[in-house]
């Protein structure tokens, strides 16, 4: 704060200065969703922990080497890297908004005087929160017990942060859009779970992806996971290996193109789908 | 419009496909007023309170709510209302002072959270996760999230359902210190002595429509209403009489048995006998 010889404002005028800025509205809602998702125990283990335990068992399972020099765990863990990440954005919000608008959460802070976009603040802030957290686990058990090699080039940390910025960016877009499908609480995972399992058999995240099915790659090829594993590979992959994919080549091009279209999809979803009470509640 | 208003209707029409629910009220509720709406279960209650509230449309009427239009609130309007629903909204993991200090974080001119806390007695809750609180501890928590602002227009939508005797009471003298405090409150109950105990006037509403609006001693004309005169007769069986001077006739009735009349009562209909009455259960 900078000193002023201004006169104090009036306290008519000074009053509304109490309520903390816009900026700082986002972060206390953020701390809120955080401290919440913390002290739940069972979302911090199943969240943090599920793509642990995955790339331990891959691990186990598929001990060669996919290329000379080359671990499976070096080509899975983008897998992992990329459900870990739709994990704590599309699966977390499309289970957690049900209940919440189901239990009138959401229908409470409507009732206040807080901006709208103050609470999709705080689900992205705990979303990025989650995900560079469990991002970091990952790569840290990887490293320690897999001999996994981390990206050595800056360009390659590069491709790693914009990639999994446009990624998550699109699952917590959709996440929050099919939030809206769910009628009560409880459907929400019995709406998102499917859809996330569907996507991680036919996206590469358990298969090479190049071995599955053409048609099913089709398919994978219309949803962001497909794209996010893909952008991953061309992290944690030596450049060689991009002659492996379907278009010759990690077509990063095509990955941000991909990604951005389900940015504003899910964005356009989001503005005219979001309910904030339940269907009961009219 | 009347400065002195702070609710104003006006021909209130609110239908669900073929159900109406709402169909033509008309209300005023004066500043500084405490304003009962009493009915059965599925009279229109809750659907009048949520569309003043903001969070229902209606189908057609004129509706000011501190000289705003409702259906549109923008967050000056927001801070200006207090609201607690029906349901209420859970914050598991986080404690009754973590929920209070977050929302009072979104007022412009908020009370202090500690002071708030010990208003509605929960100061020995304060470090107690709300998923700790009783029913009642609960509401009161409601209580303390709809008042933290400072609103001059408070909506109390059954507040003291699922109460023990002794939490009402409680609970009322709540509702009193902040009536005596000038808060403008609107509550909507099923409960005739909850009514009777904290309105200044009582709107009985059924079908759709109000019924009547009134003091609760004067509700239906009450108090000009016929008093019953019960006593038991020399043969032992009972004998009343409807009467308009029960003094005249008590009276004439110890002059008859000679001092004591055996049996002997008179009362004039309760509030739930005119209540039944309107609602056209008697």
């Amino acid at each position: 704060m900078t000193t002023t010889t201004k006169p104090a404002a009036p306290a008519t005028a000074a009053a509304p200065a109490r309520r903390p800025g816009a900026g700082a509205l986002a972060l206390r809602q953020g701390r809120l969703e955080i401290t919440q998702f913390l002290r739940s125990r069972e979302s911090v283990v199943f969240t943090m922990g599920f793509p642990i335990i995955m790339i331990m068992i891959f691990a186990a399972i598929f001990r060669d080497e996919i290329a000379p020099g080359v671990g499976y765990t070096q080509y899975f863990i983008t897998g992992m890297i990329a459900t870990g990440l739709m994990t704590v954005s599309f699966q977390n919000l499309g289970i957690w908004i049900p209940i919440e608008r189901d239990r009138g959460v959401l229908k409470r802070y409507r009732g206040t005087p807080m901006p709208k976009w103050v609470w999709f603040a705080g689900k992205v802030i705990l979303v990025v929160a989650i995900g560079v957290a469990e991002t970091a686990l990952l790569l840290a058990v990887s490293v320690a017990l897999f001999d996994l090699d981390l990206p050595d080039t800056a360009a390659r940390w590069l491709t790693f942060g914009w990639v999994s910025v446009l990624g998550v960016t699109a699952c917590t877009l959709c996440g929050i859009a099919i939030s809206s499908l769910a009628r009560t609480a409880r459907s929400g995972s019995a709406v998102v779970t499917p859809v996330a399992l569907v996507l991680q058999f036919i996206s590469g995240v358990f298969f090479v992806f190049t071995n599955l099915p053409g048609w099913m790659q089709q398919v994978a090829a219309l949803f962001p996971l497909k794209w996010m594993c893909q952008g991953l590979r061309a992290v944690f992959l030596p450049d060689s290996f991009g002659a492996h994919e379907p278009g010759g080549s990690f077509e990063l091009g095509r990955v941000a193109l991909v990604l951005a279209l389900w940015c504003v999809i899910g964005l356009v979803l989001c503005l005219t789908t979001f309910r904030w009470t339940t269907r009961r509640d009219g | 419009m009347d400065d002195q208003l702070a609710i104003s209707v006006r021909g209130l029409r609110k239908a669900y496909g073929d159900t109406v629910a709402v169909a033509g009220v008309d209300l005023d509720v004066h500043r500084g007023e405490v304003f009962a709406l009493l009915g059965p279960n599925g009279a229109g209650k809750t659907t009048t309170v949520e569309i003043l509230e903001g969070y229902r449309q209606r189908d057609a009427g004129e509706v000011r709510v501190l000289g705003v239009d409702p259906a549109h609130p923008d967050p000056r309007h927001r801070s200006r209302v207090g609201i607690v629903l029906q349901g209420t909204g859970e914050f598991d993991e986080l404690t009754v002072g973590e929920v209070v200090r977050h929302f009072a974080g979104f007022y412009p001119d908020a009370d202090d959270p500690d002071k708030v806390i010990e208003r509605v007695g929960l100061t020995g809750k304060a470090r107690a996760r709300t998923h700790t609180l009783s029913g009642g501890q609960k509401r009161r928590l409601d209580v303390a999230l709809g008042i933290i602002g400072r609103p001059e227009l408070l909506f109390l939508d059954e507040p003291t359902t699922g109460f023990d005797p002794e939490a009402r009471r409680e609970f009322w003298e709540l509702i009193r210190d902040l009536a005596a405090a000038g808060t403008t409150i609107v509550l909507t109950t099923h409960y005739l002595d909850e009514a009777e105990a904290l309105a200044d006037r009582v709107g009985v509403i059924a079908a759709g429509r109000l019924v009547e609006v009134a003091p609760p001693d004067r509700l239906g004309n009450r108090q000009e209403a016929l008093a019953t005169v019960s006593w038991r007769t020399p043969d032992g069986t009972p004998g009343t009489a409807q009467s308009a001077t029960p003094t005249a006739l008590v009276v004439e009735l110890a002059t008859r048995f000679g001092g004591e009349v055996p049996g002997l009562t008179v009362t004039r209909p309760t509030l739930e006998d005119v209540y039944l009455t309107m609602i056209g259960r008697r």
